[in-house]
């Protein structure tokens, strides 16, 4: 019957950071079927006309793409840095670290733009609003792809910024739960990260 | 914390005040918020579904025209779909036992609990205003090129409101798979937990791997629509075909989602009124996430006509029927729970008899549609209606009447009355076969869905379909009325009126804010019904 009944858990913090982390690791397997969609979709295609896939990849700006991989890169090894110090209790330096990983965000961002900017300018592959005609449906696909991919991971970047700037503020206040937040929104950040490296050779390096 | 709830009454429902509702965090009052929607979208979707069944009444289509027509069956498959199967016994029953069964004072994020809520509102918010500006005409599925070249109707608002809702399934989901993991008392082992908690931990899964694609997917029909993004419409270079491998592969997994749920309930309701321990729990835990796990791989037996590959079609012909398997195991498991027990019949035992029986029917329906060659005669004709309703309506309804009538006691510390209760169960039972299984006879002899006149032969069978429905109004009203009368007026029910085993019963009814005084220590199997009445 209703059997012993013990004191609420004297472990309370390692459960709420547990809860949050696990949390966070469910969301991004959402993710994970999110960008699927996406991937199911590319994979079609390559599988149907591998030809205009790589034509109309090879109009892309390979150089802009290599300087926001080495970004976010680099931001992924920021951020890491960012939860070891916060673990460590130095909450000042893992703040100053998650700024710099959120600059490193935006720039990617500033360049993804001016890359569709100047893809725009340009005026030679058919994207979505621009009267440019396709040399075949596999081509135009690939290049509506294209703007939906990096589009949703821009998106996510953006998010991913905010979400640095807020870990930031959360530790600057000295906020009691900031060591556990800075985790969760690295976890998220390495994801957007982890997304990009495989939108970067897929769509830039086709048949290079 | 239970200081707390001492001051606040005892009573989760106090203090009241509309305020508290919409503001509160607490998972019971989130699981009756949601009760309440899904009823409000139960009756648009069911109003839609009394004028279809009015205009078929006779063969000339004299009520609406075929325009009108494309929209109420468009509406009622989304809201019936969407706004009312998937959160119904999700987001109600599973927010207000699961923390209990498992004792945890709550899920693991209560704000994301409300925010889903929420969620579900606006969504419901935008299926409204595609309502009232129009409608939308192509159908729950969407398909393309229809939905983003050809339809002149809301498609977009239609799209944005499924979105929308979809995010706060994933919110359900993502709390309870975290809640399971994290919040067990001490000595809820996994393999002592209710079969109710297995099916909603298994239903989340489903939710979070799934819902994805269907967001994805909408995102792209949007674009397509509003951008001139081209993936599935071929005049923009795109693959219809694709869009329906997608579709399917989020919404066959959706009906284990409606599913799975309601027979985590009929193994509560079948141990407790038969007295004995589940017969096989581990098996029916295996089954329950056989179920979700190969619901994922059976998608493309929606598409046999659509022309796929054929080698494609017989790969999912053979898993297809694959997934029985798990289903009977539970069948044959409840059956022999049954065996040699003292059986009472109250009215969650005929509830949870009528989805045995129901959902028998529907899956053996289901594997003759699953055999490529009957489903080419079969594909989009009545048949189908009628073998998904029999799953969805008289499956997915029947377990979530089951559990409302199973827990009432507990969500509110009042009996339901329970002569009415029985009538009401037996209606419902004798209305949906009567409504529902004529449509196989029409599937069977020809009649396509979706148009809103027929051939005159047709006229006997659809005449029956339609005063059907009169008794499953009937079966659906009168809950309705006697559940919100003793809500208030009801008979005073016990902490545990059923002498049942779950945890939930071992507090109060109906049970304070944070569920329980402190922290409960099990110390027993999940249906120790020999023990419980040994005792007694």
């Amino acid at each position: 019957m209703p059997d012993a009944l013990v004191p609420s858990r004297p472990d309370a913090q390692a459960a709420a950071r547990q809860a949050a982390l696990l949390g966070m690791w469910v969301f991004l397997a959402t993710e994970v079927l999110f960008f699927g969609a996406l991937f199911a979709v590319y994979a079609e295609l390559r599988h149907a006309a591998p030809q205009a896939a790589a034509a109309a990849s090879s109009h892309l700006y390979r150089e802009v793409a290599i300087v926001n991989t080495a970004l976010l890169l680099t931001s992924s090894y920021l951020v890491a840095l960012a939860v070891h110090a916060a673990r460590a209790g130095a909450d000042a330096r893992a703040a100053r670290l998650l700024g710099r990983t959120a600059m490193l965000g935006i720039a990617f961002l500033a360049l993804k733009g001016g890359e569709y900017a100047a893809e725009y300018h340009a005026a030679e592959l058919p994207l979505p609003g621009l009267a440019v005609a396709a040399p075949g449906d596999a081509y135009a696909r690939f290049v509506d792809l294209y703007i939906v991919m990096t589009g949703a991971h821009a998106l996510h970047v953006a998010v991913g910024v905010g979400a640095l700037l807020a870990a930031r503020g959360w530790l600057r206040r000295g906020h009691s739960a900031g060591a556990r937040r800075v985790e969760v929104v690295a976890l998220y950040w390495h994801f957007v990260d982890i997304v990009w490296v495989f939108l970067f050779p897929l769509l830039y390096l086709v048949d290079r | 914390m239970s200081l707390a709830a001492n001051a606040r009454g005892d009573d989760y429902r106090a203090p009241g005040g509309l305020r508290t509702w919409l503001t509160t965090r607490d998972h019971k009052r989130i699981g009756l918020l949601y009760l309440v929607s899904i009823v409000v979208l139960f009756a648009l979707g069911a109003g839609a579904a009394a004028l279809m069944r009015l205009e078929l009444l006779t063969p000339a289509g004299d009520l609406v025209t075929p325009a009108v027509y494309d929209r109420l069956f468009s509406l009622h498959g989304i809201v019936m779909v969407w706004f009312f199967l998937i959160p119904s016994i999700p987001a109600t029953l599973g927010n207000f036992l699961l923390p209990m069964m498992i004792g945890a004072p709550d899920v693991a994020f209560p704000r994301l609990n409300l925010a889903s809520w929420y969620l579900f509102v606006a969504g419901s918010a935008f299926t409204l205003a595609t309502v009232l500006l129009g409608g939308v005409d192509t159908g729950w599925t969407f398909y393309t090129p229809y939905s983003t070249l050809f339809s002149n109707a809301h498609v977009v608002l239609a799209a944005a409101g499924v979105f929308v809702v979809g995010f706060s399934s994933i919110l359900t989901g993502l709390n309870f798979v975290v809640t399971v993991h994290t919040l067990r008392a001490p000595g809820m082992y996994w393999r002592r937990l209710p079969l109710f908690v297995w099916a909603q931990y298994a239903t989340a899964l489903v939710m979070l791997l799934a819902t994805p694609v269907l967001a994805m997917l909408l995102v792209l029909i949007v674009l397509e629509r509003a951008a001139g993004i081209g993936i599935f419409d071929p005049a923009l270079g795109g693959d219809p075909l694709l869009f329906q491998h997608l579709f399917w592969f989020y919404s066959h997994p959706a009906v284990y989602i409606m599913l799975l749920p309601a027979m985590g309930v009929v193994s509560e309701v079948i141990a407790c009124f038969a007295r004995k321990r589940v017969f096989g729990y581990r098996f029916v835990v295996a089954a329950t996430l056989a179920i979700a796990a190969i619901g994922f791989l059976v998608w493309g037996h929606h598409m046999f006509v659509a022309g796929q590959s054929p080698w494609a079609s017989a790969v999912f012909s053979a898993l297809s029927f694959l997934v029985a398997v798990p289903s009977a195991i539970k069948v044959f498991n409840w059956t022999a729970t049954l065996y040699r027990g003292r059986i009472s019949f109250p009215a969650p035992m005929l509830y949870a008899l009528s989805f045995i029986l129901l959902f028998v029917i529907g899956g053996l329906t289901g594997l003759m549609l699953a055999a490529l060659a009957v489903d080419v005669h079969l594909h989009d004709t009545y048949f189908v209606v009628a073998h998904f309703h029999y799953i969805m309506v008289g499956g997915a309804v029947s377990g979530l009447l089951a559990g409302l009538h199973f827990w009432w006691p507990k969500m509110c510390g009042r009996q339901y009355p329970e002569g009415l209760a029985r009538v009401a169960a037996l209606l419902l039972f004798a209305g949906f076969n009567v409504t529902f299984f004529p449509q196989y006879l029409l599937g069977y002899l020809g009649m396509p869905r979706r148009y809103h006149s027929y051939p005159a032969p047709f006229e006997g069978l659809n005449l029956l379909s339609s005063l059907g429905t009169l008794l499953l109004a009937a079966g659906y009203l009168l809950p309705l009325g006697y559940l919100a009368w003793s809500w208030w007026r009801g008979a005073r029910a016990g902490r545990d009126p059923w002498r049942a085993a779950g945890l939930e019963w071992q507090t109060t009814s109906p049970p304070p804010a944070h569920n329980f005084a402190s922290t409960p220590m099990v110390t027993r199997e999940a249906y120790d019904y020999a023990g419980i009445d040994a005792h007694a």
